[in-house]
């Protein structure tokens, strides 16, 4: 398996970025919901914030590589079995993903430092606030943080759907491409 | 009727009305200015005070010197102007766990009645309105001052303190043992009408 895509494989890079942001954001959102409900007193009550913050922002590192990775090596073309407006909604949903999981993580990101305190990423760095004004920020950003991360999900589980469909139906390529195949 | 007669009428007649305005015990408290303060404090695991306070609110009240126990005020809180320098616990605060303030955007305090004491101080009872509840409290007021202020204006300031449990008020998140009271401390300066 090489390193970078070409015109009909997936590369290893594109295959191993793909699923450890499937594992994040699943995660995320896992650990997200859970958080926000713990008792005072649980011993997760200041560890989930902190692990979901700091995966969070390394999270935010590696879809902006994953983008760069996108644009300087392209995924392989289309299937040719597959028809043109198949293609058009997979590279719509594919745009949604990436901008969904931008705004989510930009959104978090504007909770936590709406009072101009910073960001800890595990002991190893932080990351400043910046923009601190927007009116009732922290709930604002909180609610956007929440609809999106849902509709994401949902996304996701639709476009992991198709993908199936293609595998078990259609009995294609599509699926084993990003399994690297 | 001359136009000057006319006019020192409408003078003297506004003369009267504002005398009489200065004699009446009436206060606007000066949120405008932030003289005043609605604060809280609750114990965080019982090892020390947490303060917060709210930045939005209004009210007026009515104090005469010659006879305090006619004293009577109302004050009207934005709950999501909560504010405890720290946004996520904000966020948290104004949720469904404490003031739900989407629910319950306002807290409103109505005053039933003025016991004067000693020195200036004296107990005020009235009703709490709270996350849609209502009970009676008592508050502790101590006057702080009053006089001429450098404006040409004329001021009163009282603090108050009370301490209930948010539970009384339907607010069931534990916070723990030593937690579960809360101070209001009402720092408030009114300025006569």
């Amino acid at each position: 398996m090489q390193w970078k895509n070409n015109k009909t494989h997936f590369g290893f890079i594109a295959v191993a970025l793909h699923w450890l942001v499937v594992l994040s954001v699943f995660g995320l959102f896992g650990l997200g919901l859970w958080m926000t409900g713990l008792d005072y007193y649980d011993n997760w009550y200041k560890q989930g914030p902190w692990l979901h913050k700091s995966i969070g922002i390394l999270l935010f590192l590696v879809v902006i590589f994953r983008l760069y990775w996108r644009w300087l090596t392209p995924p392989p073309v289309a299937l040719s079995s597959h028809s043109s407006w198949e293609i058009r909604l997979a590279h719509f949903a594919h745009l949604l993903l990436y901008l969904l999981l931008l705004t989510i993580m930009i959104s978090g990101y504007l909770i936590s430092t709406a009072d101009g305190r910073a960001i800890d990423v595990f002991d190893w760095f932080s990351i400043p606030a910046t923009i601190t004004s927007i009116p009732e920020q922290e709930d604002n950003a909180g609610w956007i943080h929440l609809m999106l991360a849902s509709f994401l999900i949902g996304l996701a589980l639709l476009h992991a759907a198709a993908a199936l469909k293609h595998h078990f139906i259609d009995q294609d390529q599509t699926f084993k491409r990003i399994l690297g195949r | 009727m001359k136009l000057p007669t006319l006019i020192s009428s409408l003078l003297v007649a506004s003369l009267t009305l504002g005398s009489s305005a200065l004699m009446a015990a009436d206060y606007v408290i000066d949120t405008k200015g932030a003289h005043a303060f609605i604060q809280f404090r609750v114990q965080h695991l019982g090892y020390s005070w947490l303060y917060g306070r709210f930045n939005d609110f209004s009210g007026k009240f009515s104090y005469d010197e010659a006879a305090p126990e006619k004293a009577s005020i109302e004050v009207n809180i934005k709950t999501a102007s909560v504010d405890s320098n720290h946004a996520e616990r904000d966020k948290h605060l104004r949720g469904q766990d404490f003031l739900d303030v989407n629910k319950y955007p306002e807290a409103k305090f109505v005053s039933t009645n003025y016991t004067p004491g000693k020195d200036g101080k004296g107990m005020l009872k009235g009703e709490l309105t709270l996350h849609g509840i209502t009970k009676t409290v008592e508050i502790e007021v101590e006057s702080i001052g009053a006089g001429n202020d450098p404006w040409g204006g004329y001021r009163q300031g009282f603090e108050g303190k009370t301490r209930f449990a948010m539970a009384d008020f339907g607010i069931m998140k534990n916070l723990g043992p030593k937690s579960k009271d809360v101070e209001m401390i009402l720092s408030l300066e009114g300025i006569r009408q």
